[in-house]
């Protein structure tokens, strides 16, 4: 007769036959101490993995504690994590992955310390992974320190007089905490005492994994654990202690299941081909023929402009365009905005400068044109203009002009016109209009016209910016 | 080709895509912010994943994971952020995940400013994290660069399983210049170390602990290996009028663009005046820098920061003792103007 | 000789004496051996007789493959000769290996 393997309970598949990256010769114990809950664990996660058929698409994380070598055991796709990173690194993982099973197992220490915030947000985010909390109430690795979920009273390196809630607070308990959020499908906690709370544990680990399978989300299981070695405890009486303390104060039980409600979420992503990215990303809307000025560099060239005024007058979009348009004619450009708080309220600069050679330092320091569009920027930067250069001003908001008389000064109500045009926004596109027809003979204005709408988008006011460069050229060829 | 004028943030994003980046994991911080905007909107657009993460940490951890499933993947911070990212990065390079952490770096130390500075170098080039690592550190001075250096970023990432950091200050990240956008890469390598949820791949393991003092230090030899051969063929510096140069500064970064300014100023007076722009931090253009240190004619150097003097240790080291090395910093996100730059310079001149 | 449902092997060398198992034995058939093992453990062995085939010491068993439970022993008919052992005993297929057979009693392979 042909013998049934599920009649044979042993090693799951999903445990190495021998453990070899232990290094040692001792290749089929682990390293666990004598009845550690971890091993107890780790036997139920792989025959779960085993049986459901997953073990070549399962990734376990493994944590900083006991079972910072849990990659020791499982013959999946291991991944080592820094402490209490397991659910950042998962997340990260899955999301590159989503066909993989993700794990991350972690202990206490791990995940409600110094991990807190990574497991509480990839929860909150429902983050398609399953997470196995080992909760035994002391930090085993690093040889029986306190941790987060330490009872009141209970004795460690860390606690020698017992862990005192004015000092050290209470206990947290993980599982109450996750079941308050919303995304997570499953969350319940269980204990590794006797043959019916350990059958609990096997049904809990199979459950949460299953949601995992069927694309449900975040499934959270914690499990209650001996830890003989460092409660100083035989392992008889460490199950005992389970039972009578740790299971009073973090109750069994099943704070939520919603996998039956939830619809699965299935992540297929299309993947456009490379070939398709320019045009994905805008960079070739535009033929290289209508975007540039076919016969450029034949003028040497040199421009610094500094642009400044008030937030939200449509200065670094002024400064954009001009660098635009140069660039357009194939001269050198760069573009440098005042940066940061300032731009949210407050004044606005930005630096530009054109050349036919390479750019430099792309802060303009002493500005060939300054365009300024108040007073506290029209104060600041005047004297910086160079000698012989220009300055533009909104002679309606400003109400001294400046005092220099080796420069070209122009000043024009440009806010008051735009509000006459239908909007004071334009008023950077009148400034524009004196600045092309001051540099007409390098830059074409019918370019100009023409490249408006592609440089500023927002089709609401391709028409009045259209007009108001026209009024701001008209002017400066009356006036200037 | 065309060109676009773009924010030098903006073309690390699309450089990034451009490489085959398909997973961004980041967190808001100026003067960085622009790039985890437009890696929001712009990788869905390819089949990729953008995600604003609870933290640096949560950040740069979440690296750590999609680099160890094999794909292309990147995160972008500024100064505070990176130092709160210093423990996964030498997680990343202890088990030698290729990434790519962008730093566009601002005025320390805590909080500091956003303003340009340039005090990460030490905490990028020299280590920051624990251990015996290096990582590859690019630092671009225009938004051309900061998109080619990106792709470039991902390359030698793969090529040498390391993280690679693309270094540099608020101004760079905030300039527009124009930008043309090569074609994408269609061929990536192979990488069989990866943990793939497959069957071939079961086996693999991402990690950086090993217990056994004689294992890891064989493994730590073998990193040192690996820095040797990066130091010996992925030296990239930018050496600028320099060949008959009797004094030669040295900057990178925007301080490379106003030096060049410099230069140029200086020799239309007929002072012999040249620049070194290290592009690659690590590996540091010491050969280069020991070629002019030994000629006889280079009177001395000179090296201005947007810090307290971090990347001029390098420089001394490289030179030894044979030529004056001068320094000359600014801190708090102040950008020394031509001027003081050229006056620094002539005082020196005076003096050596 | 066994009237059992099932049966139970505990590999001296993998076992690290927590007795967990002998205490959840639910008919008590675990007891714990009296010599030490190569770790220093004294572990846990078979009475020989009882086992019951329930599985309750292998799932509280932390070691991964310290114990093994056959169930539904008493209807187990395959059987072999095993070298080691040098007599007939049951065999069973070896999870790994498809044509593996291994003897229950020495846990050998049997050619």
């Amino acid at each position: 007769m042909t013998i049934q393997h599920n009649k044979v309970l042993q090693k799951p598949e999903t445990f190495y036959d021998t453990f070899v990256r232990k290094g040692d010769s001792e290749l089929k114990a682990t390293h666990y101490c004598p009845g550690c809950g971890h091993g107890i664990l780790h036997k139920l996660i792989a025959e779960a993995v085993s049986d459901f058929g997953i073990q070549d698409k399962t990734v376990v994380v493994s944590p900083v504690g006991c079972s910072v070598f849990a990659y020791y055991y499982f013959d999946t796709g291991n991944i080592q994590s820094a402490h209490g990173r397991g659910p950042a690194v998962g997340t990260g993982y899955k999301r590159a992955n989503p066909d993989s099973i993700l794990i991350s197992y972690q202990g206490d220490g791990d995940l409600a310390a110094i991990g807190a915030n990574e497991i509480i947000q990839a929860a909150n985010r429902g983050e398609a992974i399953t997470v196995f909390f080992v909760n035994n109430a002391i930090y085993g690795m690093t040889g029986g320190q306190m941790a987060p979920t330490t009872l009141i009273g209970q004795k460690t390196t860390t606690t020698p007089y017992g862990r005192n809630s004015h000092s050290e607070g209470f206990p947290i308990r993980m599982s109450e905490i996750i079941a308050t959020l919303e995304a997570p499908v499953y969350v319940e906690r269980c204990m590794l005492t006797d043959a019916k709370n350990i059958t609990k544990t096997r049904k809990a680990v199979r459950k949460a994994l299953k949601a995992q399978i069927d694309h449900k989300g975040f499934s959270f299981v914690e499990v209650l654990s001996g830890c003989p070695t460092g409660w100083k405890m035989t392992p008889q009486e460490a199950k005992n202690w389970i039972d009578s303390a740790l299971s009073k104060y973090f109750v069994p039980g099943v704070f939520k299941d919603v996998i039956e409600e939830r619809e699965p979420i299935i992540i297929k992503s299309e993947k456009p081909s490379p070939e398709d990215y320019h045009k994905l990303m805008g960079l070739s809307h535009l033929s290289e023929k209508e975007d540039i000025v076919p016969t450029p560099k034949k003028n040497s060239f040199h421009e610094e402009l500094k642009i400044a005024g008030f937030g939200g007058q449509g200065l670094l979009s002024l400064g954009y365009v001009i660098a635009n348009v140069a660039m357009g004619h194939q001269y050198e450009v760069s573009w440098l905005p005042s940066y940061g708080p300032e731009m949210r309220g407050g004044t606005a600069n930005c630096s530009v400068k054109i050349s036919d050679k390479r750019i430099g330092a792309p802060l303009v320091a002493n500005p060939t044109t300054l365009i300024a569009m108040n007073k506290p920027s029209l104060e600041k930067f005047v004297n910086d203009v160079v000698s012989g250069g220009t300055i533009i001003y909104d002679s309606g908001l400003i109400d001294t002009p400046p005092s220099r008389n080796d420069v070209t000064v122009i000043g024009l109500p440009a806010t008051e016109m735009a509000d006459k045009l239908g909007s004071t926004k334009a008023a950077n596109m009148i400034i524009l209009g004196i600045f092309a027809y001051l540099k007409k003979q390098i830059l074409s204005d019918q370019y100009i016209r023409r490249a408006l709408p592609r440089i500023l988008k927002n089709k609401a006011f391709h028409d009045i910016n259209q007009k108001a460069f026209q009024t701001g050229f008209d002017y400066a060829d009356k006036h200037v | 080709m065309k060109k676009v004028l773009m924010k030098g943030n903006d073309a690390v994003v699309r450089g990034a895509l451009l490489a085959g980046c398909q997973n961004y994991f980041g967190y808001p911080i100026t003067p960085a912010s622009e790039i985890a905007e437009g890696s929001a909107l712009l990788f869905p657009k390819v089949g990729g994943t953008f995600l604003q993460a609870e933290s640096e940490i949560g950040a740069i951890n979440m690296l750590y994971g999609a680099a160890s499933s094999g794909v292309r993947c990147m995160t972008a911070s500024s100064s505070p952020g990176i130092s709160l990212k210093m423990e996964g990065i030498s997680y990343l390079a202890g088990s030698e995940l290729p990434c790519v952490i962008v730093d566009i770096t601002r005025g320390g130390p805590g909080l500091g400013n956003i303003a340009p500075e340039q005090g990460d170098y030490n905490q990028i080039v020299k280590g920051g994290g624990h251990g015996n690592y290096k990582l590859i550190v690019l630092a671009p001075n225009s938004a051309q660069e900061m998109c080619d250096l990106t792709m470039l970023a991902f390359e030698l990432a793969d090529k040498y399983r390391n993280p690679t950091v693309i270094m540099a200050d608020g101004t760079i990240g905030q300039m527009m210049e124009p930008v043309e956008f090569p074609q994408p890469v269609t061929s990536f390598p192979k990488k069989d170390w990866a943990v793939k949820a497959t069957a071939e791949t079961r086996e693999n393991l991402i990690s950086s602990i090993e217990l056994d003092p004689d294992r890891l230090e064989v493994h730590n030899q073998k990193l040192q290996k690996k820095y040797a051969i990066i130091e010996e063929k992925e030296v990239r510096c930018e050496e600028y009028r320099s060949e008959d140069a009797e004094i030669l500064l040295c900057g990178f970064g925007i301080v490379s663009r106003l030096l060049q300014s410099v230069v140029d100023e200086m020799r239309a007076e007929g002072i012999p005046v040249g620049m070194i722009r290290p592009i690659t931090l690590f590996p540091f253009p010491k050969k280069i820098i020991d070629v002019y240190a030994s000629k006889k004619n280079v009177r001395f150097f000179n090296v201005f920061e947007l810090n307290n003097g971090q990347m001029v240790d390098d420089v001394r080291l490289a030179v030894n003792g044979r030529k004056p090395v001068f320094y000359y910093g600014r801190m708090g996100g102040n950008l020394p103007t031509i001027k003081e730059i050229s006056g620094e310079i002539m005082k020196n001149m005076r003096q050596s | 000789m066994s009237a059992s449902k099932g049966h139970v092997i505990i590999k001296a060398s993998e076992c690290k004496g927590c007795q967990l198992c002998i205490e959840a034995c639910p008919v008590h058939v675990l007891k714990l051996a009296e010599k030490l093992n190569h770790m220093g453990y004294k572990p846990a062995t078979y009475t020989g007789e009882g086992c019951t085939g329930c599985g309750i010491c292998y799932y509280t068993c932390p070691e991964p493959g310290a114990i093994i439970v056959f169930k539904g022993w008493d209807t187990w008919s395959e059987k072999a000769m095993c070298p080691v052992c040098q007599k007939e005993t049951k065999v069973y297929h070896a999870k790994n290996g498809k044509d593996v057979v291994l003897c229950t009693e020495c846990l050998n392979p049997i050619p």
